[in-house]
């Protein structure tokens, strides 16, 4: 294996790791909802015994030996020997927590053991020592040669064993066992023992004979003559016994051969199989011992063998018709498609100046190319959305670590995990959902005692739900706390000068304050979310991504927080102005509304501010051109538009523009990536005709003007 | 930069000559990715005044900075026989704004001459050392300077 090779192994291992991960949260959600589904306890199981097998494999030994303590406990619920409590399960998920860090130590390079580990190992072997003590777990088996068994069709499933001899004539015909076991492993479950009994000694040994005796339990729905199918062909070159169907798997006949007899066997697995089954084998060899017939028929205890949920068999479909793609490739894609988008609009515009007959052979292809365009650009957006499931996952860890950290007891729904979200997105948002997470759970939920006072029950409930709604994703974060204390929230902003002792504030106005930047409203810091940062740094990450977030809160019924993001972070929908001679885009969510203003509209408030009277409110007017530097405000207001701008963290605004151009999706570029952000400027787009035009940013220039900052005061009227 | 000049071995180097307010410079052609006719430039808000603005290559937002402005020339009044010469510099891509592009040459390291010490600072950090051409001096460029100051600066 050349280095590149083993290179590419481990990070496949790694990706595996997240899905395995995965797959032993989903166990342990499915445990906690039912701890009598076996086949929860199974994939649980598999999924740590499956990294485990593929860590040995890379020498990773902290991984190894924690994921087997673990799997050890997880077989002794398998097998019944231990009964699943409440406190196990707890256990179990800050085992899964444990590995994940493991996992994520060692793909970073560090293989050194946590400090965490040796307590859970503790606590497990409390599970499995009674169990070692009756000799139940057996030091040493025979290696299995596990063919990924196939977790489906473990009910309703007999055990056919067959016994398979190849003879030289097999390998002639350029067959190959491996492959047969493959194929036998498309039938069922599979586990493969080679007796090496027969093989002689090295001095009277025939290459070209193969004395290793093959016993294959399959464990299947289908009859024996699917099985005898798979042989078909090698019928002729093989000594082949199929036994009769056992119901009930039982222990294979045992080899006393020691763990080096069996290391010809790497030799004869062929490339086929994939990785992380050699793995498995190459780790079972090194340690020697295998838990007998593991991925065989669970013994269930009570022999009620649940039926495989059909999720499990979607899963199996599912996987089967996904492949992995270097998100640098998805980027590269995705950069093309801008351009091709660029390029049409560019061609369209030049075809318009060619002043060419409408429904003339020209616009009607032109037309479909544009939709053609629009819809490889709908695509291969898809490509880049994922499901938020595995951020939720990770949030579930928060709510556990801060659950235990804070002594409160805490359970955690999630609604709409599958919802599909820009992979952008997604990680721009773990940082910012931790902390309103964690905020829910110390500042949110009330102690136990204060919920039974309060007649709610004792465990507090963290609620984080994804939704799509008309082109954005709503996410969220749902506590039955409390509810925001409106007196505790207005006293500490007038304490901080955020607000005046004077001022009157509508319910949400308080809540709002939660935002401002030094709020906190916690009067001793606590460990767990006050580091002096504040929700404000939350509400900022989010407006980063063009998202904006709420609160709503009803006194003793706990708060909600909903942020609203765009889907993509690639395009936005946005409307294309002119100002002082420059085109911008105001992204669309940002305007509210677009007026053309008459003098009656239009007030002079003090010397040098103008305000638009808008629905019995009076908006304040800001010339774009000017707030850039790009001209002085205009005299006059009578043939310029004003978009009337609304924002979630502060009042409406109106935007002095020239004219309004058009409205159409723009593609998103960065001006960071060659240059540096610019106040009130989100990013760039490039227009029909390749020029760049700056997207604004509505939200900054509010701010901007409130702190003073680099733009012009609201405008000064003349005349 | 500078000892890195004095020490360096007989090494050839290949350099590209532009014209910036008639006097001659250049800089390593390894920075160099393409140059291009000048097309004009979409204005930044509250950018510094050499920052002529940001053009669209290929997709990509950069911008170009006016290197006569910048060297403290006087702002440039770019036209048709203008060229801008994108660079990429520690991993930015920029647009230089220069008047023609006279050649490209290898030279030694030898050949290139520090800069004598009487020069002002303002030239110093912009100018890494000189070279000699015939009767022509061709000033190098620091291109990681001009840069870094109008990242600095811009804010």
């Amino acid at each position: 294996m050349s280095g590149s090779d083993k290179e590419d192994f481990r990070s496949s291992f790694f990706e595996e790791c997240e899905e395995l991960l995965e797959m032993t949260q989903d166990g342990l959600d499915a445990m906690a909802d039912d701890p009598h589904d076996a086949e929860a306890v199974n994939s649980v199981f598999r999924a740590v015994h499956s990294i485990k097998g593929g860590a040995g494999a890379f020498g990773l030994e902290a991984v190894v030996d924690f994921a087997h303590k673990f799997e050890t406990a997880m077989d002794a619920i398998r097998s019944g020997e231990a009964d699943l409590t409440d406190d196990m399960l707890d256990l179990f998920r800050m085992c899964g927590d444990n590995l994940s860090d493991l996992v994520a130590n060692a793909r970073n390079g560090d293989n050194s053991p946590l400090e965490a580990s040796g307590q859970l190992e503790e606590r497990l072997l409390e599970i499995t020592g009674d169990l070692d003590e009756e000799g139940d777990a057996p030091e040493f088996n025979p290696v299995t040669l596990d063919l990924d068994a196939d977790p489906t069709d473990s009910d309703m499933a007999a055990t056919y064993t067959v016994t398979f001899r190849a003879k030289a004539d097999l390998f002639a015909a350029g067959n190959d066992p491996a492959a047969l076991f493959a194929a036998l492993r498309r039938i069922g479950e599979v586990t493969v023992e080679a007796s090496l009994d027969d093989v002689p000694p090295l001095s009277d040994l025939n290459a070209l004979d193969c004395a290793v005796l093959w016993t294959v339990s399959v464990t299947t729905d289908r009859g024996e003559a699917d099985i005898r199918d798979v042989f078909e062909f090698v019928e002729d070159c093989c000594d082949l016994e199929i036994s009769a169907p056992e119901p009930v798997a039982e222990a294979l006949p045992t080899t006393e051969g020691a763990a080096e007899d069996v290391a010809l066997v790497p030799d004869l697995v062929p490339d086929t199989i994939e990785m992380p089954d050699l793995s498995d084998l190459v780790s079972e060899l090194g340690e020697g011992k295998e838990q007998q017939g593991s991925e065989e028929t669970p013994a269930s205890p009570s022999g009620q063998n649940a039926p495989p949920p059909a999720k499990a068999s979607e899963k199996t479909t599912k996987s089967a018709n996904t492949i992995r793609v270097d998100l640098e490739r998805i980027d590269k894609l995705i950069n093309l498609v801008g351009e091709l988008v660029i390029k049409e609009a560019m061609l369209s515009q030049s075809v318009d100046e060619l002043d060419i007959a409408r429904g003339s052979g020209v616009s009607a292809a032109l037309d479909s190319l544009k939709q053609i365009a629009s819809e490889i650009q709908e695509g291969v957006m898809a490509i880049r959305a994922q499901p938020v499931k595995p951020m939720f996952q990770r949030m579930a860890r928060i709510v556990r670590e801060a659950g235990s950290a804070t002594g409160k007891r805490v359970r955690f729904v999630t609604i709409g995990d599958y919802t599909e979200v820009d992979k952008t997105v997604i990680e721009r948002l773990v940082d910012p959902l931790t902390h309103m997470i964690r905020n829910a759970i110390d500042h949110g939920l009330e102690s136990p005692e204060d919920r039974k006072a309060a007649g709610k029950p004792a465990e507090g409930t963290i609620t984080l739900s994804a939704a799509h709604r008309s082109g954005r994703v709503l996410i969220d974060v749902v506590d039955d706390g409390g509810g925001i204390n409106r007196e505790v929230v207005r006293n500490l902003a007038i304490e901080r000068g955020l607000i005046q002792e004077s001022d009157t504030l509508t319910p949400a106005e308080i809540d709002h304050l939660l935002f401002m930047p030094g709020f906190s409203s916690k009067t001793e810091v606590s460990e767990l979310s006050g580091r002096g940062v504040g929700l404000d740094v939350v509400r900022s990450a989010i407006q980063k991504l063009g998202g904006r977030v709420a609160i709503h809160s009803e006194p003793g019924e706990g708060a909600t927080f909903s942020i609203s993001l765009p889907l993509t972070l690639a395009v936005l929908e946005g409307m294309v102005v002119e100002v002082g001679g420059e085109t911008m885009v105001v992204p669309i969510s940002s305007v509210q509304e677009t007026v053309r203003p008459t003098e009656a509209d239009l007030d002079r408030l003090g010397v040098d501010s103008v305000v638009l009277r808008n629905r019995g409110e009076l908006v304040p007017v800001v010339d774009l051109g000017a707030f850039f530097g790009f001209r002085r405000a205009p005299e006059t207001l009578e043939d310029h538009v004003l978009l009337l701008i609304a924002s979630d963290q502060g009042p409406r605004y109106a935007l002095v523009v020239d004219a309004i151009q058009d409205q159409r999706q723009v593609v998103i570029k960065s001006l960071e990536t060659n240059y540096q952000q610019i106040s009130g400027v989100a990013a760039a787009t490039i227009l029909g005709d390749g020029r760049i035009a700056l997207i604004i940013d509505a939200d900054t220039i509010m701010r901007d003007l409130g702190s003073g900052g680099p733009g012009e005061k609201p405008m000064k009227m003349a005349g | 930069m500078q000892d890195a000049i004095l020490e360096s071995a007989e090494r050839d180097l290949e350099v590209v000559a532009f014209r910036v307010a008639g006097q001659d410079f250049c800089f390593d052609l390894a920075s160099v990715r393409e140059i291009r006719g000048w097309t004009s430039t979409t204005a930044l808000p509250h950018a510094q005044p050499y920052v002529k603005g940001v053009i669209n290559l290929r997709g990509s937002v950069v911008p170009v900075i006016d290197l006569s402005q910048r060297l403290g020339f006087g702002e440039a009044d770019p036209g048709a026989r203008h060229v801008i010469i994108i660079a990429v510099v520690a991993d930015q891509t920029v647009g230089l704004l220069a008047e023609v592009v006279s050649d490209i040459l290898t030279v030694t390291e030898s050949e290139l001459q520090p800069i004598p010490d009487i020069v002002d600072e303002t030239v110093r950090q912009f100018i890494s050392g000189v070279l000699i051409q015939d009767d022509k001096m061709i000033r190098r460029l620091e291109l990681g300077t001009i840069l870094e100051q109008e990242g600095r600066h811009a804010a």
